[in-house]
């Protein structure tokens, strides 16, 4: 039984200008200690389709269906209080922006004391020591110290690491990292993934890494799942996507990257921008945008199909195999057509 | 810290003076001559000089404040060495009496209605504040802002008549003017429960601007906290929704308004004028007005002292108080 | 011999810190940027790279005097401009100007887009209502966007559609300089490809000089033709662009070479990435003599915390502020470390 499985989830949430459907039929499963990557642009729902995991979508205007089985139990319907007993215990979150995550009152070692005296019987002083156990493991320097110290004390890659220590310190199933490292610099985020990396080794935690940084998921995942628009439009082993990608929005994505090992003079410029998930376009979505149009993308909207030689790599496209191919080798030898 | 208390220090003492020489500046620009009105109707212009000089008003402007200040000051050059008095804030134009007398008399009013209605509006504004916001749109939340509505746009005279013709005359559920002594019971009332319950409708006038006001900030800074990515964090550490909103919800979001209280309050223990109007306490913001009509100076400088004493400390205290709860300020 | 548009000599720009209760006494500062020199030739584009606190905005605003500099100079199109008045820079300003980083708070949202890209032609009198306009609606075409849409306002557009617009403004004159201060950085990846397109047809059709920073070195290496380095308001290499990403001399440019991720899950495995340990140091108490030398895993105690590194040169147009270069690229941490062993550089004078 996987660990986490995800079947055909829907996030709607309800806003003055009408319905947006932010997640539109999401489907993945992941196992124990392994990373899934789910990469995209602004407004595609890869943070929703995590937060309706967790259930930390606000109740008044937010209705989801489809299932998301932990261990067998389906989430989205479970009683609030086993719920709670999940989050933070099973299922842990790093948000994005550290700055902002912890609260400014309180000094680090309550919230995390708080974060273990949740789900665990001890005494404060025992969840005290599982604190500074933490913020240890997690390269804080002097942490006996600075355990005592305010968020506004710290910079922003300590201020994130604090956050990992936080979701690890039940030692959870699964992590989920909402662009951990988005806010950081390159050095920084480069010793935060190294950390993510190491304390996955050590705790067998599975990842859910969300972030629109293609090298990021090239780095840490073992699948990857590409969202547009509120819909999974690729999806297969890290390999395989990156080797041979065969969606026009996954090339374009690719395509319109700078490379540090390759020299392109104009990049992939996919024009426009992405639709309104208000009135999302009829069809395939990305084919008001996709240079391959075909009469068929406008009404048809694409079956997440399997590639013909890989089932575990889905991608959702009406353009022929071969056609895919060829592009895709275009793209990675970089002669791909520019709009 | 320190270095920012003494710098609020020096500057509250600026603030201060410059307070008392605006009064001083204001009082002697009107045209009026308290010495005629000392001196009495049938006054000649020979009374009216004696008048003048025997209330000092004979002197230049700038003598005239030199004297207050220094009546004012706690300290003194005796025998050529500093020594201790006691502040005067001098003797009234009208009634000779000692100005230190009559404020120390009305405060004590000034300051039950002030800080009982603080109180009452605190009670009512904290839980409809905080439900509203918890709530938005709901049957509560609306009618929470119609009463935001009326009470911000509801002058206090207006519901103070309201209140004492309908509750206190025809409903004579409670009384609609005069004051007891809470400790020192005189005249045909005192004690607690007569203070108390002489206090009711006062009470309710003073609290009902404060309270509309608060609930409109109240239900807006939980708002806002409501959506703050920390309170996120928390629910998804799996903490109970009460945890979330006492521990983390409301510890930020009232730390505003703990500081908007103390700063009325001050405010408020200057005088609150139309309250003390409408049911005839004697507290600081009636006599002030009975005192300007008489253009009786020293009486209303000394209250405008006091005042300008106390919205100072309470803004100092409020300051402290801030950086004692906000470890952002504390630690910097 | 390129014409150098701007020079840069030892520029300095520190933040006083005051303490005290009534009168305010200057007792350190942040010494944001601390003494950085480079040329930009005309027509090239000099990507500026750091990470945060390393000053390339602070040395930015600098350079356009928006800030005015504590030290050194700036020569720009010959001219020194680093003490001018306001009057004396006013027509100055017309040749150099400013791209900014957020779409969204570079754009005043009461002001119509006609206005905000013809607000620097209308200062600077460059022809009647009537030319303005035209060459206003020249200006948004020319970015690609509607120029119907002069009357709209910037809401009414999103981030890339806005990063046009602040393109167009900074188009609008004429400059001969423009500084591109992160003008990606808050842009999705397409919409970025979508603008970096833009600005290199921009330069080549109008014959434009960019200063262009950032922090992400995928973006610096696509666009630039020489790069500069910064670390703690400091310079710590210049070069090529081509000889910066395949021989980096500095061990801080290796560290940040290294930790870029690459969208290739093989290279990324088998890479090895040069971790630094710890943070930034803060800019009010800068490290001693090499400002790296903390977390610098060459670090030779007794020489890099004692004397500052020069800006040696390493062939042709090819400098780092190093004592122990790295020798070769890509390098582990390992090699760099046990590398350390090679003796010093000597400073050619």
């Amino acid at each position: 039984m996987a660990l986490l499985e995800v079947k055909d989830l829907r996030t709607s949430f309800r806003t003055d200008d009408g319905v947006v459907t932010a997640v539109d039929g999401v489907s993945f499963s992941l196992e124990k200690g392994e990373t899934l990557g789910i990469v995209g642009e602004s407004g595609c729902g890869k943070s929703v389709t995590c937060l309706t995991i967790m259930g930390l979508n606000s109740k008044r205007n937010a209705t989801s269906t489809g299932e998301a089985l932990w261990k067998g139990e389906d989430l989205l319907t479970m009683k609030p209080g086993r719920l709670r007993d999940i989050r933070g215990n099973e299922i842990a979150m790093v948000f994005q922006d550290p700055m902002t995550s912890l609260n400014p009152v309180h000094s680090i070692g309550k919230q995390l004391i708080e974060a273990v005296m949740l789900h665990r019987d001890v005494s404060k002083k025992q969840a005290r020591l599982r604190a500074l156990e933490l913020l240890k493991a997690v390269g804080i320097p002097r942490a006996e110290r600075r355990i005592d110290d305010y968020p506004h004390q710290f910079s922003g890659g300590m201020r994130q690491r604090v956050m990992i220590a936080m979701s690890l310190i039940n030692e959870p199933d699964l992590l989920i990292a909402d662009e951990p490292t988005t806010a950081l610099d390159v050095t920084t985020q480069a010793q935060i993934l190294n950390l993510m990396n190491k304390l996955q080794e050590e705790f067998h935690t599975a990842i859910i890494i969300i972030t629109h940084d293609l090298g990021v998921v090239a780095e840490t995942a073992d699948d990857v799942v590409v969202m547009y628009a509120a819909k999974v439009v690729e999806h297969g082993p890290v390999d395989s996507i990156f080797a041979v990608p065969r969606h026009p929005y996954t090339w374009g994505l690719l395509g319109s990257l700078p490379r540090l090992d390759a020299d392109v003079e104009r990049l992939v410029q996919i024009p426009g921008q992405p639709p309104s998930l208000l009135n999302p376009p009829r069809g395939c979505r990305f084919h008001p945008r996709c240079p391959y149009v075909m009469e068929a993308c406008k009404s048809k909207e694409p079956p997440l199909d399997a590639i013909p030689s890989d089932p575990t790599h889905l991608q959702a496209c009406l353009l022929d195999e071969d056609v895919k191919q060829r592009e895709a080798q275009k793209l990675l030898s970089g002669t791909m057509v520019v709009s | 810290m320190w270095r920012y208390l003494i710098r609020r220090l020096l500057w509250a003492l600026v603030l201060f003076f410059a307070v008392t020489v605006v009064t001083y500046v204001i009082f002697f620009i009107i045209p009026a001559n308290p010495a005629a009105l000392v001196a009495g109707k049938s006054a000649t212009q020979e009374d009216i000089q004696r008048a003048e000089k025997w209330l000092g008003l004979d002197q230049p402007v700038y003598v005239q404040y030199a004297k207050f200040v220094h009546r004012l000051l706690p300290v003194t050059v005796a025998d050529n060495k500093p020594a201790f008095k006691t502040p005067s804030l001098g003797t009234s134009f009208a009634t000779r009496q000692n100005v230190n007398t009559v404020v120390m008399r009305a405060a004590p009013v000034t300051a039950s209605l002030v800080f009982g209605g603080a109180v009452l509006w605190m009670l009512v504004a904290l839980p409809i504040g905080i439900l509203s916001a918890l709530r938005p749109r709901s049957l509560l939340d609306r009618a929470g802002m119609v009463f935001v509505l009326v009470g911000i746009s509801a002058h206090p005279v207006w519901i103070g008549l309201i209140l004492a013709y309908v509750v206190g005359y025809k409903l004579g559920l409670a009384p609609i003017s005069g004051y007891c002594d809470l400790i020192n019971p005189s005249t045909s009332c005192g004690g607690p429960i007569d203070w108390a319950w002489h206090m009711m409708l006062p009470w309710m006038t003073f609290a009902f601007l404060f309270s509309a006001q608060y609930v409109r900030m109240i239900r807006a800074q939980v708002m806002e906290t409501l959506s703050e990515d920390y309170v996120r964090t928390a629910r998804a550490k799996g903490a109970p929704e009460s945890r979330v909103l006492f521990s983390h919800v409301l510890r930020n979001a009232l730390l505003i308004v703990v500081t908007m209280l103390g700063m009325d309050i001050g405010l408020a223990l200057g005088g609150a004028i139309f309250t003390e109007t409408v049911y005839g306490l004697p507290g600081l913001g009636k006599v002030a007005l009975e005192s300007i009509y008489a253009f009786d100076l020293p009486i209303v400088q000394g209250i405008v002292v006091f005042g300008t004493l106390a919205i100072i400390t309470f803004n100092l205290f409020v300051d402290l108080f801030y950086a004692m709860i906000d470890p952002r300020i504390r630690l910097n | 011999m390129a014409n150098e548009l701007l020079v840069v000599d030892d520029l300095t720009k520190h933040f006083p810190v005051t303490r005290g209760i009534v009168f305010q006494k200057q007792v350190a500062s942040v010494r944001a940027v601390d003494g950085i020199s480079f040329t930009v030739n005309e027509g090239e584009t000099l990507g500026v790279v750091g990470e945060s606190g390393c000053g390339k905005s602070t040395m930015a605003r600098c350079i356009m005097r928006l800030l005015d500099p504590t030290g050194g100079k700036i020569v720009f199109d010959g001219r020194d401009i680093t003490r001018l008045s306001r009057a004396e820079m006013r027509p100055i300003r017309r040749e150099m100007m400013m791209i900014f980083q957020d779409p969204y708070a570079s754009l005043n949202p009461r002001k119509r887009v006609g206005f905000i890209v013809a607000e620097a032609l209308e200062v600077h009198k460059m022809g009647t209502d009537v030319e303005i306009k035209k060459r206003v609606q020249e200006l948004l075409e020319v970015v690609g966007l509607n120029p119907e849409h002069y009357n709209r306002f910037p809401h009414e557009f999103s981030g890339g559609q806005r990063q046009r617009i602040g393109v167009a403004r900074a188009l609008a004159v004429n400059p001969k300089l423009i500084v591109c201060d992160e003008p990606v950085s808050a842009l999705d990846v397409s919409v970025q490809a979508q603008i970096l397109n833009l600005l290199k047809d921009l330069q080549k059709e109008f014959g434009l000089t960019y200063v262009f920073i950032a922090h992400d070195l995928n973006v610096v290496r696509h666009i630039s033709d020489r790069v500069l380095v910064m670390y703690l308001g400091k310079a710590a290499e210049i070069a090529d662009r081509n000889q910066l990403y395949n021989e980096p001399k500095h061990p801080y440019t290796g560290a940040l070479l290294s930790a870029v991720p690459i969208p290739n899950p093989e290279l990324g495995r088998t890479r090895q990435a040069i971790v630094l340990e710890g943070d930034v140091p803060s800019p009010i108490n800068p490290p001693s003599a090499c400002r790296f030398h903390p977390r610098c895993p060459r670090f030779h105690e007794g020489h890099c915390d004692v004397e500052e590194p020069q800006l040696y040169a390493f062939g042709a147009n090819h400098v780092a502020a190093c004592h122990y270069p790295l020798e070769r690229w890509p390098m582990t941490a390992d090699e760099m470390r046990r590398g350390a062993d090679r003796p010093a550089v000597e400073a050619e004078v």
